[in-house]
């Protein structure tokens, strides 16, 4: 019975470097709000029962308590900005200080397909070993990846829900993000804002390899080289 | 000059409003606010029961996606075939839900009717500052409802781009192949804006200026201050959400490129004008609830209402705050990530007057002589639905977290909590509290407490899972969840989801049995059936044009001296000339 008050049974599995600080810090707030919320709830409860009405009592005359008022409005303040201040550095690391990698992607949205366009072998974009998949992210497992999101179209969202990553594709603009993948698998790539009539099921798929098959899959792709 | 005494006030003020007025006049083009409140809660009813059908329909889709929807088979091609609903007619559902329950059902209740209601009655004024503007408000805003709902009948159907609108999506028809219809969703909200700026700038005028003699600042009542509060937000909110539409309808009908990116537009530009407007709007929505709950709250605790001027204060904060907290819904948008942490800031601490207000009212429990009667049973839903709602929001003002529950059911759950366990119940309590002063009946208490108890637990088992959703992954605004296979062990959730929206929908039917045979056969109220303290209750129910016969009530205390311990009785009305020591330090 209890497991279904954990968040892990509900989670997606976690399979990025920072989505496990993400889901450290979910928890964090879950258990602060989960302790607020039963604190109030039990007062209330409790205040309902003992003060019903009941014949020949009246209620007190009371107007407030300054001091308890400005105890609870001090006190929330402080968990509040301290979530926050627990917050800005993951956020920091994770949208504004890409770590530099020579694994880089074009991912494309465009009603209704991710287009993924890899540099080839030179690691350069637009050049002739460029190759361009729909829907198929391959990656190497413990690697930083960069993805370059752009739009054909309206607005989509890049989401890897077992990497915690969402991020807006936005048309007529480039937007870097980043991920390390942890464990090799097959994950999906929906789209988490609405596009259109087929913005359900628009959906693409991320192979994380391990080493070696990711040598081997290069080797497939770019044969020549 | 000589005080006013006798010969003024015994003058019968009011003799205009004993000519006939005929039917025309008294029913349909009234400039009472009485009127004019009670069409508004026609409309906004009205409108709850397309709002709430439409979302059944939703959730049929997504519990047994694709198959037929009893009873909708007559629905002609292709908005669905044999009563399945096709992908297009989903985005069309949920945007229109959204819309209606938003636009055309909170607003018109708790801003419309409820303001139109208690404002003039509640500070002690005959009618509102503008008679006829008030009765125009109303009408342009039916107007507003006849273009909302004939985009339902156009070619190409009706807006399927979500509440929110996001442009490019919305900006060019190819996009999504609705025409008219998007076009008709935005001249409705321009119109309705208006509607609402007549009523906001009728509302603002009326409480600074037609206060009865003795009522100050600090004697109002706490859902006079919200809704005062409320105007101000919307006199500012709309003129952005208007503009944002006229370039929106331009973008669509004129070939600018204000929202689309290879004219050298800005896609983000729509979401910072709609969101500007939209954070300050659910506060629209949330706080003359907040101000219903302390109203209903103090009445049936029998006692003042805890830190009344922290109550006041926090409302401010809040109207204040909530114009710099609308980058929250925008930080996976692409925005400067930057900009997104100072947002995260101000998130974070518009969850503090919350909080207050939440703590105030468990104050004012704290020692009462608690009545248990539908309005307060509705207002104590409020309060503990409000907290899950308000305590969700944190999670969501963290922006990392944020990263992965944003456009999930989590944001669903979030906004039902607030909107449904907070706007909603304020509404039933304010319904059921005040029923008695419009209509001069009771609303029949079994029946009442029938439906609540009905609605608060199917309310939850909606929404609760929706949170499990959300963790789980689930985006929002998709189809077909059965189309992922990370969803696949969440879809017996969506089953329970949608049987228990089935149960809360005809929780539903004892409110309405109750509202129209109360309307006819209810109890006769008397004055005051509460024993409450505020100046509407000293008006007969329903009052008569111009509120009170000859004298406009004179205010002595504020509206919550409940339980004062030199008076007999547990209620001391606001306009009681008792001269009561005990008071004489408040
Ligand atoms: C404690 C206070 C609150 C906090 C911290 C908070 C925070 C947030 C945040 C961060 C979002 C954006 C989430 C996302 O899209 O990723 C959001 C969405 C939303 N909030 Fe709140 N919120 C609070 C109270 C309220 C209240 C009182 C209402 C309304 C009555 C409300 C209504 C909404 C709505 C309607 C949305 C979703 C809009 C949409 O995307 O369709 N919130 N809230
Ligand atoms: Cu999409
Ligand atoms: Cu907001």
């Amino acid at each position: 019975m209890l497991e279904y008050l954990k968040l892990e049974t509900w989670l997606p599995e976690n399979v990025s470097t920072y989505g496990a600080e993400i889901d450290f810090l979910f928890y964090v707030i879950y258990y602060i709000t989960g302790v607020a919320f039963i604190l109030v709830a039990a007062a209330m409860v409790a205040f309902l029962i003992i003060f019903r009405h009941r014949e020949g009592r009246r209620a007190r005359y009371v107007h407030g308590n300054t001091v308890l008022e400005i105890v609870w409005t001090v006190g929330t303040a402080l968990i509040v900005i301290v979530l926050g201040i627990m917050s800005e550095p993951l956020w920091a690391r994770i949208k504004q200080q890409v770590p530099p990698s020579d694994i880089q992607v074009r991912v494309t949205g465009k009603q209704f397909n991710w287009e993924i366009l890899y540099p080839g072998p030179d690691g350069k974009f637009e050049t002739a070993d460029d190759v361009q998949m729909d829907n198929e992210l391959h990656v190497p497992v413990n690697r930083v990846v960069q993805v370059f999101l752009t739009s054909k179209d309206v607005i989509h969202s890049f989401f890897l829900p077992n990497l915690r990553l969402k991020q807006d594709a936005l048309p007529g603009r480039t937007i870097q993000a980043w991920f390390e993948a942890t464990k090799p698998g097959v994950y999906e790539i929906p789209c988490a804002e609405l596009c259109g009539f087929g913005h359900s099921g628009m959906l693409g798929y991320l192979t994380v390899h391990s080493a070696k098959d990711y040598e081997k899959w290069v080797k497939e792709q770019w044969p020549q080289s | 000059m000589a005080e006013p005494t006798g010969i003024q006030t015994a003058h019968p003020v009011e003799h205009v409003h004993h000519e006939e007025l005929g039917f025309w006049r008294t029913y349909v083009f009234s400039t009472d606010h009485k009127t004019i409140a009670k069409q508004f809660l026609f409309l906004g009813l009205f409108m709850m029961v397309i709002g709430g059908l439409l979302a059944l329909m939703l959730r049929w889709q997504l519990a047994w996606p694709e198959t037929a929807v009893p009873g909708f088979g007559w629905v002609p091609e292709p908005y669905m075939f044999e009563g399945i609903i096709p992908p297009e007619t989903y985005n069309m559902l949920f945007t229109m839900h959204a819309t209606i329950m938003i636009f055309f059902v909170i607003m018109p209740i708790l801003v419309g009717c409820f303001g139109n209601f208690l404002i003039p009655l509640m500070i002690g004024a005959r009618d509102m500052a503008f008679p006829t503007l008030n009765m125009l408000s109303f009408w342009v805003g039916a107007v507003a409802g006849v273009v909302m709902l004939t985009g339902f009948f156009v070619p190409g159907g009706h807006a399927a781009t979500g509440w929110t609108a996001y442009a490019p999506l919305s900006a060019k028809a190819i996009y999504t192949g609705v025409d008219w219809g998007q076009n008709l969703w935005c001249i409705s909200l321009i119109i309705l804006a208006i509607s609402s700026m007549m009523g906001s700038i009728n509302y603002i005028t009326t409480i600074i200026n037609m206060r009865a003699p003795g009522m100050t600042w600090f004697r109002l009542p706490l859902v006079i201050w919200s809704l005062f509060i409320v105007a101000i937000l919307l006199l500012l909110a709309l003129p952005v959400l208007t503009s944002g539409l006229a370039m929106l309808l331009f973008d669509r009908m004129a070939g600018t490129h204000f929202f689309l990116p290879e004219g050298g537009g800005e896609p983000l530009l729509w979401q910072h004008l709609f969101w500007f407007f939209g954070h300050p709007e659910v506060y629209v929505l949330i706080l003359p609830a907040m101000g219903v709950a302390s109203d209903v709250l103090s009445t049936f605790s029998r006692k003042p209402i805890f830190g009344y001027r922290s109550m006041v204060y926090a409302l401010i904060g809040i109207a204040f705050l909530s114009w710099l907290v609308w980058g929250h819904h925008m930080f996976q948008s692409g925005m400067n990530p930057a900009l997104g942490t100072s947002f995260m800031i101000s998130t974070m601490i518009i969850a503090v007057p919350s909080a207050i207000k939440t703590f105030n009212w468990l104050g004012t429990l704290y020692g009462g002589s608690i009545r248990f009667t539908t309005p307060m049973l509705n207002t104590l839903a409020f309060i503990s639905m409000f907290v899950i709602g308000g305590l969700s929001g944190i999670f969501m003002a963290s922006t990392p977290v944020d990263m992965f529950i944003h456009d999930t059911y989590f944001i669903v759950a979030h906004i039902h909590y607030v909107v449904f366990g907070g706007s909603i119940f304020g509404l039933f309590a304010a319904i059921y509290y005040w029923f008695p002063k419009m209509f001069g009946r009771m609303m029949n208490e079994p029946l009442g407490k029938i439906h609540f108890w009905l609605t608060f637990v199917a309310f939850n088992c909606v929404f609760i899972p929706m949170h499990i959703l959300g963790v789980g992954g689930m985006m929002r605004r998709i189809y077909n969840p059965t189309q992922y296979e990370f969803l696949a062990s969440l879809q017996p959730i969506n089953v329970f989801i949608t049987i228990s929206a089935i149960v809360l929908g005809l929780a539903q039917i004892p409110f309405v049995i109750n509202f129209f045979w109360s309307l006819f056969a209810g109890k006769e109220a008397g004055r005051n059936p509460w024993q409450a303290n505020t100046l509407e209750w000293s008006a007969p129910s329903p009052p008569p044009h111009g509120n009170w016969g000859e004298k406009i009530p004179v205010v002595y205390h504020g509206p919550y001296e409940y339980s004062v311990p030199e008076v007999a009785e547990d209620y001391l009305p606001q306009d009681s000339p008792l001269v009561v020591p005990a008071l004489a330090k408040h």
